[in-house]
């Protein structure tokens, strides 16, 4: 328990686990309302085509089928960023990948819903596909969006800091690779579930499974051309979500549209299959990376190049695509700093942010570079690190904001827990261990669509009865950011958190919050309801203050008591609240929360800022069998620098969960399509796309490293994404220590690693990862002069610095 | 085509119950739409993720591979039947208590296949109880908080 608080940073059960753990959490499949109808989703076959024809008529013929809809119903375009707004709710000209939806039916049965979908006439004109970024970059026609202004090249951008061309002439010594991140997937265990329900007055309500309820709103009211103010969202306590519910979905339009024209409830749950098509998942990425270092070890510069695999629409895709050059600078010094980033159109299910959202791939390289670099110049991989770690309340060459910065502490716990210094490079063949380090996000600096409100409030309600309510935004997606609210206003009103209830995540209750992504909801929500808490806690304390004729510095709020210690004075909060309601009127106070301004004023500065980043540092101790290539991890080493955590254990299982998915990330986690059979989707089941089981699951220690951020509630950052990001790296470093081969791809696979080893045995470099850089037009970057140079910020003008190489 | 509905007779929880169902339904659709438990989940309706792992005769079962029609006489336990009135079943304290259920989607369901353990095996090694969850995936936890709350309970249930 830290220092001064009653209930942060304590070991507490969570305030939603007696209802998960008895089986009474309603998520959005267990909403049952009369007369409802269910949906099913018509989805393209075909990879790539134009819509000739559509015919419901067959299916509005079935027996139970009450209504029928197809792409012209809603044909506004939408998209969750506001410059790529991409997709429709039901396909109009065209398909892009095989699973995109193209018509939707309302019947008395679910199975009825299914029946009709054979009956709807689908008549496609197939084009040619784009398979691959490669492909996407040479095959300008046809176009997957026929808007798009380059041919299949989403986005392109670049970006210098410094002087790149400088700081490799200085270095000693270049590291120079390819690697490639596998697509992977969130593989949340509910499948997404909605349900809508339309009252004649004009009221639309709907109960879904998303991550991101606020941005839902916004698009349903877009599309379905209603007021916003009539319609109203709930997310339903999410079965996992890792980013595969942040999007706005076609289900979500196509039930309310649905009940709009039946005036009946509509529900639709998605299968498992058509959960991989929602996908929004790990962009597939293929890195170029340059790392230059002095003789001893220092850094010089980095330039980092990444093409991204973006499937068939935009999504997060923009600020993925920054985000794989944005975090590169956060953990280690880095001067001169260069990056260009591509993403490509592909006919393949849209990806998005998962877990990391676009910085496990390039960190995956950095990590394996660093090791490479410690084995060229013989220095331990730990202290390569630990003689360059950014310093604390430091400002990145591009502009990003450090606050506390515990890496350093977490290099050094790991290495000593795991005993680094006497076993790394001394274990038998076939036996390896691997380090790497990363940071991530508390949460994004800058809201998805352009606005100065906060991201995130919360109003506190007292009840004369002690009962205290805190209504929130806020969207539990099993991280428990319910629990968060509870405790941080347990802490400030000095009560039980088992007493507080909590409403989240429902547009007509909840001020708001912008959703469950980026990590952003310890930081920023506990801010706001930490200041609805002490301001409630404040007016009790005014009323209290006034009844009794004290000074309101005598009086203390614990253990649901209000206490003046000199007078003996101790009242029962209710009784406390009931003399401060006699006073003020009801208690209802509120609390709201916008980041810090960004330092970055340039193009493209608006991905990357955060009020705080979190930090860690994984050692994984892993077997490599070399008659098979199984990699199989032993015990997983793992120090996250959490600022200060609200609850222990909760923190503790956002660590074991991040690197659980990282392990499968690291080593069998993929999107595979058929690359010569029209792009369908190899292993859309669970059974096919593998994960780590129960048994495949390595034991963990966890060490939290609590260095308290100004920017955070109590100092408290974030947690649930920071811990997979070493993983993959720590993998493919520690297959090097066992058995002296690079595979610099994900997954780590055994047929990547018996081709690595092959390749040594027949004397090539012992290495197995991508060969080739497709080429590519970049646009001359856009130059700006880092804070250590005398920058401001902003980018230079055009002209001023060197012309691009 | 739609298919006149079938009556099966179950214990569901100890209950008897009578259950009016098409006889395509699987005992988890059953369950969840004509009997009104929803506490069992589905992740897959295949037979791959676990999620909604019963006990049909005191054996752990996946609900979405069994019609319900082919259960008709047998003793049913879901999620809902396994605490013993308001009194938590150790497994359910011990889940709740160490953090295993974090969304909590797969914890019936693996709830449940602990259950079934600890009645064959009331000291089972860390082993026997990845082996015997081995069945059911969990994305959130990485598993440790789920073995440690199994070896809790099993420990409270042993010295009961």
């Amino acid at each position: 328990m830290s220092e001064g608080h009653r209930i942060i940073g304590r070991n507490l059960r969570k305030i939603d686990a007696i209802d998960k753990v008895t089986g009474r959490t309603r998520y959005a499949d267990d909403v049952v309302l009369p007369r409802m109808l269910y949906c099913k989703l018509l989805r393209s076959p075909v990879a790539h085509a134009n819509i000739k024809r559509i015919d419901l008529s067959g299916a509005l013929a079935q027996e139970g089928v009450v209504a029928a809809i197809s792409g012209e119903t809603m044909p506004t375009a939408y998209g969750i960023l506001p410059v790529s707004e991409d997709e429709h709710a039901l396909c109009i000209d065209k398909v892009r990948f095989i699973g995109d939806p193209v018509a939707a039916v309302a019947a008395e049965t679910e199975h009825a819903a299914e029946l009709a979908l054979d009956a709807i006439e689908l008549e496609l004109e197939p084009l040619e596909t784009i398979g691959s970024v490669e492909k996407a970059i040479n095959t300008p026609e046809p176009r997957i969006h026929p808007g798009n202004r380059r041919g299949n090249i989403h986005k392109l951008v670049s970006l210098e800091f410094g002087d790149i061309e400088q700081a490799f002439a200085e270095a000693d010594h270049v590291e120079e690779g390819l690697f490639h991140y596998g697509g992977n997937t969130h593989l949340a265990m509910e499948q997404h579930a909605a349900v809508a329900d339309w009252s004649p007055d004009g009221r639309l309500t709907l109960w879904s499974s998303t991550q991101t309820p606020h941005y839902v709103h916004r698009v349903l009211a877009k599309v379905l051309d209603l007021p916003a103010a009539q319609v109203r969202v709930i997310a339903t306590p999410n079965g996992g979500g890792f980013g595969g519910k942040t999007d706005p979905f076609n289900h979500e339009l196509a039930v309310c549209k649905l009940a709009m024209l039946t005036g009946r409830p509509v529900k639709i749950c998605l299968t498992r299959e058509e959960v991989f098509y929602c996908h929004r998942g790990r962009h597939a990425t293929l890195i170029q990376a340059r790392t230059a270092v002095k003789r001893d070890g220092t850094i010089t510069g980095m330039h980092f190049r990444t093409l991204l695999d973006g499937g068939a629409y935009g999504s997060y895709g923009v600020a993925s695509t920054f985000y794989t050059g944005a975090l590169q600078t956060v953990t280690y010094e880095v001067p001169h700093y260069r990056f260009d980033g591509g993403r490509l159109f592909t006919n393949k299910p849209p990806c998005g942010p998962k877990r990391g959202h676009g910085t496990p791939q390039p960190r995956f390289a950095l990590e394996i570079q660093l090791d490479r670099i410690a084995a060229a110049l013989r220095i331990d991989p730990a202290d390569l690190r630990l003689q360059q770690i950014q310093p604390a309340n430091s400002l990145t060459s591009n502009y990003l904001r450090i606050g506390s910065i515990g890496l350093a502490k977490c290099i050094k716990t790991v290495v000593e827990a795991s005993g680094w210094r006497e076993r790394y490079g001394k274990l038998e063949r076939g036996r390896g261990l691997g380090l790497a380090c990363s940071s991530y996000l508390s949460g994004a600096g800058l809201p998805i669509y352009w606005n100065e409100m906060p991201h995130s409030a919360a109003t506190v309600k007292l009840d004369r009865g002690g009962g205290v309510t805190v209504f929130c935004g806020s969207t539990d997606v099993g991280q428990g950011s319910d629990s968060v609210l509870a405790f941080v206003v347990a802490e400030e009103l000095g009560i039980d958190p088992y007493q507080i209830r909590v409403v989240t995540a429902d547009t007509d209750l909840t001020p708001v919050d912008l959703g469950s992504y980026s990590s952003r909801v310890t930081v920023m929500t506990g801010h706001a309801t930490r200041q609805a808490a002490a301001a409630a806690r404040e007016r009790v304390r005014s009323g209290v203050a006034e009844k009794l004729a004290v000074s309101g510095e005598q009086i203390t709020f614990a253990d649901g008591k209000v206490r003046v210690a000199e007078k003996g004075i101790e009242l029962a909060f209710a009784e406390a609240v009931a003399i401060a309601e006699a006073r003020h009127g009801t208690i209802v106070t509120s609390g709201s929360y916008k980041p810090p301004e960004t330092a970055g004023k340039f193009k493209g500065a608006g991905v990357g800022p955060s009020p705080a980043y979190s930090y860690s540092a994984g050692i994984v101790e892993v077997e490599v069998d070399e008659q098979t290539g199984f990699v199989t991890p032993i015990k997983v080493w793992m120090a996250h620098d959490i600022g200060q955590a609200i609850n222990r254990s909760a923190v503790i299982g956002q660590v074991e969960g991040s690197v659980y998915m990282g392990l499968g990330e690291a080593l069998m986690e993929e999107m595979v399509y058929r690359e010569k059979r029209n792009l369908v989707h190899k292993i859309p089941s669970m059974l096919e796309y593998k994960s780590l089981t129960s048994l495949e699951m390595c034991e963990v220690e966890t060490f939290l490293i609590e260095d308290p951020d100004p920017n955070g509630p109590y100092g408290a950052k974030e947690v649930g994404q920071g811990p997979l990001l070493p993983m993959p790296p720590a993998i493919a470093n520690a297959v090097y220590d066992a058995v002296g081969v690079r595979v610099d791809m994900v997954p780590v696979t055994p047929s990547r690693v018996m081709a690595a080893l092959d390749a040594a045995a027949r004397g090539k470099a012992p290495r197995h990862g991508p060969e080739r850089m497709p080429q590519v037009s970049w646009p001359e970057p856009t130059r700006v002069t880092p804070p250590w140079a005398g920058g401001d910020g902003h980018a230079q003008r055009p002209g001023s610095g060197k012309q691009a190489s | 085509m739609l298919v006149d509905k079938i009556t099966v007779n179950l214990k569901i929880n100890g209950l008897a119950t009578e259950l009016r169902v098409p006889p395509q339904k699987t005992l988890l659709e059953a369950l969840r739409e004509e009997a009104g438990l929803t506490g069992t989940k589905h992740g897959c309706e295949l037979g791959e993720c676990g999620a909604c792992t019963v006990l049909i005769n005191g054996s752990p079962q996946l609900s979405c591979l069994v019609l319900a029609a082919a259960c008709d006489g047998a003793e049913v336990l879901t999620i809902e039947g396994l605490a013993n009135g308001p009194e938590l079943h150790p497994l359910q304290s011990a889940f709740a208590e160490l953090g295993a259920a974090q969304c909590g989607y797969c914890t019936p369901g693996v709830l449940l296949a602990a259950a079934a353990l600890l009645v064959r095996n009331p000291s089972p090694t860390r082993d026997e109880i990845r082996q015997a969850l081995s069945g059911n995936l969990c994305r959130c936890t990485g598993y440790l908080q789920i073995w440690n709350a199994v070896e809790r309970a099993a420990e409270q249930l042993r010295t009961r």
